[in-house]
């Protein structure tokens, strides 16, 4: 077998308390392939924004890693000095928040927003970003036209595909989207998305993906990992997340999710 | 809609726009929908579409530029102080975020001791005490374990049943929720739109309830409402609705919904660009006219 792009090994994390320490991440490993939308799922607090953090080497404390490995083309992310932190961030690893659409500075033009990055990572001049700039927009369905234009003019899903576009500006081997489109209508998530499915088949990045919606994982991603306080409890296809799901957990969590057509009742957790 | 109840609030051809010319925002334009006493009405669509607009009109934190609210059969009325406060009482929210809402200073019993003592001045002393069990009960909650808490000590979803507790505390007739449970798992999702679903029947409340998740929308909600560009564009039975949807928006919406079953790669999953941009471009147009596609379901005309 080819050699993963991600492989995570073993990875437990601490929040360091003033008393005790919590573990957020205990022991998790599992791997993202070149091109592999890998989902990470599971109730709130489970660890999913610590791992996320951690591969983003965006960690702070009181957040600790005890131990385990990130490898990133069998590079440990880990070891990373700042001087070599700069160039990966970005370049290497780029992150999607759910707030990230706030994330645009209001008083820069969308232009000068791309050129900031472009700029300092790849030491582009005006004309070579402003080229670039046009080429993002266009991926994510934005008229290049209007780059002159500031994020207040643009609809919260456009400021979001904005923001993925930039991440994606300077060809990153993988996105962190942690619940990208949570805060957006079905229509838009569903268009953000499908841009997101064609983009890696065409430009190979991987995606790691994170949301609360089983169901939508289940479309967009290749293969899930479902958490359970902290620990990787089961890890398959998506199919076979969706058809065939091994752990309890994993088919309690269907079962708590009503569905737009069934019946009305759910069972599962009702309390 | 549907009902032969009278209301408890009426939105008649409501509007509200933000900024002036030439960045005008029609957040509103002419939005009319009726709340029942034990029914849930439904408000979903695009986001930026009005759907806070109308919860903020709804909490009378905006006034309409245009159109007016009818409570209880009367016009609501801005000038009169003591029926204004009145309104503010019947009239309550519970916001998206369970973890900003309440105050971590204090415990939780406090937080419904207050607005006991503030709006029902008759209970005294060891009443309060009985009614704040009876609250944290009826949602749920044991209040030997959770009176004497503070917020930081409860889930995401016990919180929210306390801001729940809260309204009724304040003798909510009308609840508007924005988002209630978006930020809230799945596991504890389920258990507070249960809670809703209960206190609606029970208690006979008015429930307005905002969400993306259309799926939660037909859980707890018999009518519906779908908002496109600061406009209805269909409204009615969410049954009907939802299993037969007629105007453009509603059906690209409907077609949208996450679905396991269907994956990315599915040719017949896939939006296509020009098909998406269309049926923007006709629902944004302005229509007054409405079409009866059933008693109970209705679309705005288009084109
Ligand atoms: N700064 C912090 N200090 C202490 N504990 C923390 C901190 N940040 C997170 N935690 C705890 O670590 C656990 C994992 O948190 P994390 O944010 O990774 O969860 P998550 O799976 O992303 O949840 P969600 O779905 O709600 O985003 C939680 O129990 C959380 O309370
Ligand atoms: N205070 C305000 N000032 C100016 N514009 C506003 C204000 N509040 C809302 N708007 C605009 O009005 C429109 C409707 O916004 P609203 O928040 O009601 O949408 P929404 O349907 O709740 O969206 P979402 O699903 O994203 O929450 C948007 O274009 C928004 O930018
Ligand atoms: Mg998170
Ligand atoms: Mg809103």
């Amino acid at each position: 077998m080819t050699q993963p792009l991600l492989s995570i090994k073993n990875l437990t994390i601490d929040y360091i308390g003033e008393e005790t320490d919590f573990r957020a991440v205990d022991n998790v490993s599992f791997d993202v392939a070149a091109g592999e939308i890998f989902g990470l799922a599971g109730e709130s607090g489970c660890g999913k924004s610590t791992i996320a953090f951690a591969i983003s080497r965006l960690h702070k404390p009181p957040a600790l890693i005890r131990s385990g490995q990130i490898l990133l083309e069998g590079r440990d992310v880990l070891d990373l000095d700042i001087q070599a932190l700069r160039s990966f961030r970005w370049r290497e690893v780029a992150m999607v928040f759910q707030s990230a659409m706030n994330s645009l500075n209001p008083v820069l033009r969308v232009e000068a927003q791309f050129y900031d990055v472009l700029r300092t990572h790849q030491g582009m001049n005006r004309k070579q970003a402003r080229e670039r700039t046009a080429e993002m927009l266009r991926l994510v369905d934005i008229q290049p036209d209007r780059m002159g234009d500031y994020p207040h003019q643009f609809s919260g899903g456009m400021r979001q595909r904005i923001v993925i576009a930039i991440c994606l500006a300077l060809n990153p081997k993988i996105v962190v989207m942690d619940e990208p489109t949570t805060a957006l209508d079905v229509v838009v998530q569903r268009e953000i998305l499908q841009r997101v499915n064609e983009l890696r088949k065409r430009l190979g990045f991987s995606v790691l993906f994170i949301t609360h919606d089983l169901g939508l994982m289940v479309q967009v991603c290749d293969r899930i990992g479902i958490m359970l306080e902290g620990k990787l409890v089961e890890q398959n296809t998506a199919q076979a997340i969706y058809g065939a799901p091994q752990h309890d957990y994993t088919k309690k969590l269907w079962a708590s999710f009503p569905s737009l057509h069934g019946a009305k009742t759910a069972e599962g957790f009702a309390s | 809609m549907s009902t032969s109840s009278q209301p408890i609030l009426k939105l008649d051809r409501v509007s509200k726009t933000f900024g002036s010319v030439p960045y005008i925002v029609k957040a509103a334009q002419a939005v009319s929908f009726e709340l029942h006493p034990g029914r849930t009405l439904a408000l979903v669509g695009e986001s930026g579409s009005g759907k806070t607009t109308c919860a903020r009109l709804v909490m009378r934190e905006y006034q309409p530029n245009e159109g007016e609210l009818i409570f209880k059969g009367k016009p609501v009325q801005t000038g009169d102080a003591k029926a204004l406060a009145g309104y503010r009482r019947s009239v309550q929210m519970i916001f998206q975020d369970p973890f900003s809402s309440l105050n971590p200073a204090h415990t939780i019993a406090y937080h419904l001791r207050r607005p006991l003592q503030l709006h029902q001045r008759n209970l005294k002393g060891k009443e309060i005490d009985a009614k704040i069990n009876e609250l944290l009960e009826r949602v749920k909650l044991d209040p030997a374990i959770v009176a004497p808490k503070h917020p930081h000590e409860l889930s995401g979803g016990q919180r929210q049943r306390v801001n729940i507790a809260r309204t009724l505390a304040v003798g909510a007739e009308i609840i508007v929720a924005d988002e209630p449970t978006s930020m809230l798992d799945v596991s504890v999702r389920l258990g507070v739109l249960n809670l809703l679903n209960e206190m609606k029947r029970d208690l006979r409340l008015a429930l307005l309830y905002i969400t993306h998740d259309i799926a939660t929308a037909r859980y707890v909600a018999e009518d519906i409402i779908v908002m496109y560009a600061g406009q209805i564009v269909e409204w009615g039975n969410i049954n009907k609705v939802i299993d037969n949807p007629q105007h453009p928006y509603t059906k690209l919406l409907l077609s949208a919904v996450p679905d396991p079953e269907i994956r990315f790669d599915d040719p017949k999953a896939h939006l296509q660009a020009a098909d998406v941009d269309e049926v923007r471009r006709i629902s944004a147009v302005p229509d007054a006219r409405s079409i009866c596609i059933d008693k109970d379901h209705f679309i705005r005309q288009v084109g």
